[in-house]
């Protein structure tokens, strides 16, 4: 059993926080997906995904629609549930549409082309066996996370980082800082995978000082247009595994 | 004479007792007389858990090296509590089988296997936490809830006793306790709807001489505290050993929490005797006073700690007492002849706790119940503290706890909670192996404390990186011997909190230390991983 909860940086979702996100994922999925569907598209007319609802909804009035449910239809009221946690709900559903663009409007060849490319993606990752194995190896990435999963890590690296992924930085007292991914951490040592992919180990006593760094990754809003983003989606949502030909 | 001699002349003059003789309840009893040796559990009947010995002190203890390592062949996780019984050492290789060893080396004896039921499991890892002895005699319970005795000469079953029914979900892992002519233990399950109980066997026979229920039936005080049928599968199970207070002829149990978990909605009341302590008459189990630490638990926060007595200037007098450190993030000060509640404050950070009231009932803070709408708990689910042994030194005068600190997010969504939060890995139940550990550093973190029993405010902490699920042993070295799950066995100056050794074991330490002595050489044990480790003082060239 295991649970505890940590606030990390703010999320996409204008003024949701990762933990809000995180939140409203879990009462979705344990409250709405029954009928909705994980990806929110089960409903004929409905695509949270996309961002598609029968009208337009602000924020307010839509939970209050997952709080009072709607009359004459399937949708049931949540009397139990408050507003701020249908709210959380909400921020959950506009994430899911934040990028607009889906791996359904990209194309997976010109993505594997601007990863490998313009996008620079394989100085920090690796697939199949190519690649830096500083950033998360991604060879079966479409396997592991949704789309919109996806797309919200290139336009928002931030928001979520996996505990094995994280960066940290340590200063020596006699030496340079040296940044690279944590790979272990006790009351004693320190082991990073630094940014040369060197597996490097620390004692913490000869440290100056020590923490969490942010993560290296840029949001691919910086040099990738919409449809480029989509065609990266496309491309690692294609992504199943597999090894070097 | 050096110092370390003088101790060993000391301790040679300790160790009256005639080797081999008969492990008699008076020598559990009073074992104190004998520091050289280790009868139960946590050493000594008031589970102190602190060793008379002190050759290993703050001034040798960086001489400390390893002597022996004793490797289990299972991959279950070593809770157990070795015994030492003049220079042979029990333990237990999880999930059932009794080992044998020569102290000094740590070479085998005897192995006596325990075949465990198919049907027999365990909420959290076939476990098991140690023996006890009486005469010649071991006594362990099992998994598929037998209480097995066994020759500790031979290693060969004197009698099997089926305590409940494995098929019902009740198993067995705490140590026994031998308390007179008999052999007492509690029924664990109580996560999979049993209804716990207490049963004393007769040591001789293996005959059933009494049993308490710990959810009283229809009819009996209590019952009223369980809405409907609810306290016919409502758990509180018991899974660690007991104290015993020779004065009054009462032994202290502490109880787990009510079943379901996490939805109280089923069993609506304060689900009397769960999250309490028991004090029961030794002779005919009767109750003579409880006291409740979490009524109607929502928070899976288990009162199976073991009960450390110990007597304490209250007010301008001396009190019997009981410390208690318990899973619910609130430590306890207790009188432990009447059950009345002295004293109690939070230890650890929390966010539902509103007080006590006049009688020392625990109050929640409006709103901090379990509901579908998922909520930040301090602590967790995993409490403050889980099963981990406390110790307390007549020296020092201070109780020394092993615990974290810990939050999350708690939702009532039938049995468990659904973890939130990406640090889900961070406070998993203990495995045997070291693994890569990413926890940031404020959300969840291991330490060892040494408290004022009086006051309760913390005098000096240890802080660790990882969460901690071993227990700590104090000694007359003043030093505090711990450890955790990174697998740093530790030992920290008792009045300071001064690291003054460390060694790295290699697997997580999971269980509780003990020290014994061998013609004048004290030992420390602490199992880590899969092996059980002892150290001594180096000895000079």
């Amino acid at each position: 059993m295991a649970a505890v909860f940590a606030v990390v940086a703010p999320a996409g979702a204008q003024h949701a926080t990762a933990f809000d996100l995180e939140d409203g994922k879990r009462v979705y999925d344990l409250s709405c997906a029954n009928c909705h569907g994980p990806d929110g598209n089960l409903i004929v007319g409905i695509d949270f995904g996309r961002g598609v609802y029968r009208r337009e909804f602000s924020n307010d009035q839509l939970a209050d629609v997952i709080v009072a449910g709607l009359p004459n239809t399937p949708m049931p009221p949540n009397p139990g549930m408050s507003h701020e946690q249908a709210l959380r709900i909400v921020e959950y559903l506009r994430s899911m549409s934040a990028g607009r663009l889906t791996a359904a409007d990209g194309d997976a060849s010109r993505g594997r082309a601007l990863f490998e490319g313009k996008g620079e993606c394989l100085d920090c990752h690796r697939v199949k066996g190519v690649g830096s194995r500083v950033g998360p190896d991604l060879t079966a990435i479409g396997q592991l996370r949704r789309a919109g999963d996806i797309e919200r890590s290139l336009l928002e690296p931030e928001a979520e980082v996996q505990p094995e992924n994280r960066f940290y930085k340590v200063t020596p007292k006699n030496g340079e800082p040296v940044t690279g991914r944590l790979l272990n951490r006790d009351t004693f040592t320190v082991q990073l995978l630094d940014l040369d992919e060197r597996l490097r180990s620390f004692r913490i006593a000869d440290l100056r000082d020590q923490g969490f760094d942010d993560t290296p990754m840029p949001s691919a809003r910086r040099k990738l247009s919409s449809q480029e983003i989509a065609d990266i989606v496309s491309y690692l949502s294609s992504l199943r595994g597999g090894v070097a030909p | 004479m050096n110092g370390i001699g003088k101790r060993i002349a000391l301790l040679a003059l300790v160790a009256g007792a005639p080797l081999e003789a008969q492990v008699t309840f008076d020598r559990v009893l009073h074992a104190e007389r004998e520091p050289h040796n280790w009868l139960s559990y946590s050493g000594t009947v008031s589970n102190q858990r602190f060793s008379l010995l002190d050759q290993i002190d703050t001034s040798t203890v960086s001489k400390l090296d390893l002597q022996w390592v004793w490797q289990a062949r299972s991959l279950e996780k070593f809770e157990a509590t070795a015994l030492v019984v003049d220079g042979v050492l029990y333990t237990v290789q999880a999930p059932n089988d009794v080992v044998a060893l020569d102290a000094a080396t740590g070479r085998v004896f005897w192995t006596y296997h325990h075949e465990n039921a198919p049907e027999g499991r365990a909420c959290c890892g076939r476990v098991n936490r140690g023996l006890a002895i009486l005469g010649d005699t071991l006594f362990m319970g099992t998994i598929d809830a037998h209480l097995l005795a066994i020759d500790a000469k031979s290693g060969k079953l004197l009698w099997d006793t089926v305590v409940a029914d494995a098929k019902q979900n009740f198993s067995i892992t705490m140590s026994p306790n031998v308390l007179k002519d008999k052999v007492i233990v509690g029924t664990a399950g109580g996560d999979m709807g049993i209804r716990g109980y207490i049963a004393a066997f007769d040591a001789k026979t293996g005959k059933e001489v009494w049993r308490f229920y710990t959810i009283p039936a229809p009819g009996e005080p209590g019952n009223d505290t369980w809405s409907g049928e609810s306290w016919r599968t409502g758990g509180a199970a018991v899974w660690n050993a007991a104290a015993y207070d020779p004065e009054t002829n009462l032994a202290f149990w502490g109880t787990g929490n009510p079943a379901p978990d996490w939805d109280g909605s089923t069993r609506l009341g304060d689900n009397l005797y769960s999250n309490c302590v028991v004090a029961l008459d030794v002779d005919t189990g009767e109750l003579k006073w409880y006291y409740q630490f979490t009524p109607h638990d929502e928070l899976d926060y288990d009162s199976t700690q073991v009960p450390v007595l110990a007597d304490v200037e209250w007010r301008g007098a001396t009190r019997k007492a009981m410390l208690w450190a318990n899973r619910n993030g609130i430590m306890y000060v207790l009188d432990r002849v009447t059950g009345e509640f002295l004293y109690g404050k939070p230890y650890v950070k929390h966010n539902w706790f509103g007080g006590f009231d006049a009688k020392g009932r625990v109050q929640r803070l409006p709103g901090m119940d379990v509901t579908k709408e998922p909520k930040l708990f301090q602590p967790h689910v995993h409490g403050a503290i889980n099963w981990a042994p406390t110790s307390f030194s007549p020296r020092t005068g201070l109780y020394y706890v092993s615990h974290w600190e810990n939050s999350g997010i708690v939702a009532m969504e039938g049995l468990f909670p659904q973890p939130v939060g990406i640090n889900r890995r961070q406070t998993g139940m203990g495995q045997v192996n070291l693994e890569p550990f990413f926890n940031n550093y404020d959300e969840a973190y291991g330490v060892i404390r040494a408290y004022d029993p009086v006051t309760l405010d913390p005098r000096w902490e240890y802080r660790m990186a990882d969460i901690t699920w071993a227990g700590v042993l104090s000694t007359a070295g003043d030093l505090v011997f711990g450890g955790g799950r990174e697998g740093y066995f530790l030992a920290l100056d008792a009045r300071t909190g001064e690291l003054k050794w460390r060694e790295s074991l290699g697997g997580q330490i999971n269980s509780a230390p003990m020290s014994y002595a061998i013609d004048g050489r004290q030992y420390i044990t602490i199992a880590a991983g899969s092996s059980l480790f002892a150290f001594a003082l180096a000895e000079e060239q």
